[in-house]
């Protein structure tokens, strides 16, 4: 596009190749941290994800200068931050968020991975979607308003769907000029009203100013009074290594592979993603559902062999045994079996405008396997917003929480979801339709 | 490549790095492509994009060979190193290329040509790519399209349902949870499928330099006849309408995303190795896409091209 960017010749070839093999090397000691933010079309959201992109210098020319352009003409003086995320057609004319959108950016510590969803009641289900490949989740206040209804609900969800880290950042701080008081308090409240009633340990408060920036990415001027690091640095720095499970090896097999040429005349590999778990070369294998036992031979990933693998490594492997193996079964250790039953109790988040039929019959997906399932009680549904049960309405629709029963058609191996999102986690698929209606997290 | 770059696992205590883990998730949408669907395709413009698409999926399947089609859709007006590169990597690796001519869907009276300085082949692209997936039964269609790339990408699901227009209904899909897809279909459906999805345009570069990739030769700086378009560089090709204020000069150039010869901006560059593009990129502050003419017609024109069926 400009001249300028033929000034590559002021370095030559070997000073390139130094920095950039400097940049990959440190491009490759970056970790992935996925984590969602939830929040209304008021509290900010938008603009602290603009803030983020912006003040990490992941916006690039072209794209701040057609936000400037779309700010211009809504007769805004600064450019608006908020604009950076505007989606689809839609949501520019309503002004609001309707999906999940996935944005991208990265420190010289992190790759992150934003899940962008809206946070109104209706929208429970885009939650549920950007909450379940989070390691960590964001949940915004607005100082003026302190904790609301929606707040847990936020914050319910992450527990739900096992996000081990949640970030409650209070907003607008400049809005109530910059007070400590203010922020305590909702801290007091968030943990005296929200917290014991939630599932994950680590829970951190922030008081920020996305418009302005304090504490997003840079430190505040405005609040000496706070001494924690800011978001970004927090984001940088959890730690995150203990979010995927080592312990129980899982194998779902995918697909077997078999070349069928004169090269690798017998090769049968069985592939897929380890979704727990660490499996080495020599390691007592059992497939299920044969329970049938053998030895893992050899560890492919492309054409390098390795001596172990772990989640989430996509590999292949090779086994001692000519066992009939396919896709849907699930590699396990002998000395680490999952459960097994066709009578699972899990809680589900409802997705779909046609309510859940009790007695009907839906497809379940759980790893690379699929079966036909009955749905034989609804236990209760969960008020989201204050957590309690309701055993009397049995009515789940759109964007309810319930807790229910399936009998399936074929033994179903599992891990609870709390021990294992990989193993513990179904959909369900209406059989008509084809449409997902559901997400399952099994107890 | 040393030996810090080559290894799996440099986080230590099973720790894949943010690369090999996207790698990961790569493989896996791809291998689900595969066994949940009965004819899929690997849609193949020739781009860095679907070259990385293809490694990939080399790895998937190895020692195997990739067990799907090629599918390019050629507008006809094409870069002939594009297409070169092409029929070199179908014969090297054995696969089967299927193409989709534009031309002839034009000759067949199906789409009726743009003319004017502006004019392209891209909206025409999806009749014939609709067209052509009608034709070989096509229920899948991988893509390297990245969300990364444009605001309408952005909020695209892995596995992208198509109903039997082909057409993408943004506000009515499926719920996409964990890494459960679910690929189920009426008769005449077919899905886009994007294992690039949660890749960024650096992302993708450093993995070209990391595996070694071999990339067609446009991306590297090369002397060609272009002209200047209110600020881009456009390669000049007989088709091309000149107005009469651009003149045609020779300079050194080369693609940074590559479509077909009047989507194809041109940069000014004498990078000629895989380390010089990726200092460059690592140092320019445009996307990709703003290089791209096809984006430039409003702000919402790859949502609604998409809409229309649209790669």
């Amino acid at each position: 596009m400009s001249e300028k960017q033929q000034n590559n010749t002021t370095l030559d070839k070997q000073q390139i190749k130094q920095k950039v093999d400097e940049l990959l090397n440190n491009y490759l000691e970056m970790d992935l941290l996925r984590f969602t933010t939830a929040g209304s079309v008021d509290d900010g959201k938008s603009t602290l994800i603009g803030r983020l992109l912006y003040d990490s210098k992941a916006i690039f020319q072209d794209q701040l200068e057609a936000v400037q352009r779309a700010s211009q003409r809504r007769g805004e003086d600064n450019i608006n931050l908020a604009l950076i995320t505007d989606g689809l057609k839609a949501e520019r004319e309503q002004g609001i968020t309707i999906d999940v959108a996935y944005r991208y950016f990265h420190t010289p510590k992190r790759k992150f991975i934003i899940a962008d969803t809206p946070g109104h009641v209706q929208y429970t289900r885009n939650m549920v979607t950007g909450a379940s490949t989070a390691n960590l989740a964001i949940i915004l206040i607005d100082a003026r308003n302190g904790v609301l209804e929606q707040t847990k609900r936020h914050s319910f969800i992450a527990s739900l769907l096992q996000i081990k880290h949640i970030v409650v950042t209070v907003n607008k701080m400049d809005l109530v000029n910059w007070s400590q008081e203010v922020f305590e308090k909702i801290k007091q409240d968030y943990l005296t009203n929200v917290a014991p009633k939630l599932d994950v340990k680590d829970i951190r408060f922030i008081p920020i100013s996305a418009l302005h920036g304090d504490n997003v990415v840079q430190p505040s001027q405005n609040m000496p009074w706070y001494e924690g690091p800011t978001l970004l640095h927090l984001l940088e720095t959890i730690n995150i290594s203990k979010d995927i499970n080592l312990q129980d090896p899982r194998f779902p097999v995918q697909y077997v592979i078999r070349p069928q040429n004169d090269q690798w005349h017998d090769y049968r590999g069985y592939a897929g993603r380890i979704a727990s778990g660490i499996f080495h070369v020599g390691d007592e294998i059992m497939v299920l559902p044969s329970g049938l036992t053998s030895k893992i031979t050899s560890i492919h990933f492309g054409d390098r062999q390795l001596n172990y693998a772990f989640a989430p490594q996509s590999i292949a492997m090779t086994i001692a045994d000519d066992i009939d193996i396919s896709r849907g079964d699930m590699i396990v250790r002998t000395d680490n079996l999952p459960q097994q039953s066709q009578q699972i109790e899990m809680k589900i988040c409802w997705f779909n405008q046609n309510p859940l039929k009790l007695r009907g019959r839906y497809i379940l997906r759980h790893t690379t396997t699929e079966m036909l399932a009955m749905v034989t009680d609804v236990q209760y549904k969960l008020d989201i917003n204050t957590l309690e049960e309701d055993y009397q309405d049995k009515d789940v629709r759109m964007n309810d929480i319930a807790k229910i029963t399936v009998r399936t058609a074929k033994p179903l191996f599992y891990d609870p979801y709390k021990i294992n999102r990989q193993t513990g986690a179904v959909i369900l698929i209406d059989e008509s339709t084809n449409e997902t209606v559901a997400a399952g997290m099994i107890e | 490549m040393n030996q810090k770059l080559d290894n799996l696992e440099n986080l230590g205590n099973y720790r894949l790095n943010h690369l090999r883990e996207l790698e990961a998730e790569a493989i896996f949408v791809i291998r689900e492509t595969a066994a949940q669907f009965e004819n899929p395709v690997l849609l193949f413009s020739g781009g860095k994009d679907s070259i990385v698409l293809f490694h990939l999926a080399r790895k998937a399947f190895y020692p195997a060979k990739v067990p799907f089609p090629l599918l390019h859709i050629d507008t006809g007006h094409n870069f002939k190193e594009t297409l070169e590169f092409r029929d070199n990597l179908v014969k090297k690796y054995g696969v089967k290329l299927i193409v989709g001519s534009v031309e002839e869907t034009i000759r067949q009276g199906k789409a009726k040509e743009d003319t004017g300085y502006y004019a392209t082949r891209n909206a025409i692209q999806s009749i014939t790519l609709l067209d052509t997936i009608e034709q070989y039964k096509i229920d899948a269609a991988l893509g390297g399209a990245r969300r990364d790339e444009e605001k309408a990408r952005a909020k695209e699901r892995f596995f992208s349902h198509r109903d039997i227009f082909g057409q993408w209904d943004p506000k009515n899909q499926r719920p996409e949870l964990w890494n459960l897809f679910n690929g189920r279909k009426h008769m005449g459906e077919h899905f886009r499928v994007f294992p690039l999805s949660n890749w960024t345009e650096l992302d993708v570069w450093l993995y070209i330099y990391l595996e070694n990739i071999e990339l067609p030769s446009l991306y590297f700086t090369h002397k060609r006849k272009v002209f200047n378009r209110d600020g881009v560089w456009l390669a000049w090709a007989p088709f091309m309408r000149l107005k009469p204020t651009e003149k045609v000069e020779e300079r050194y150039v080369r693609a940074r995303t590559i479509g077909d010869i009047p989507t194809t901006g041109l940069t000014l560059s004498n990078a000629s190795t895989i380390e010089e593009i990726v200092y460059e990129i690592a140092t320019t502050r445009t996307t990709e896409r703003g290089m791209r003419f096809d984006d430039k017609v409003s702000e919402t024109s790859m949502e609604d091209r998409k809409r229309e069926g649209y790669f």
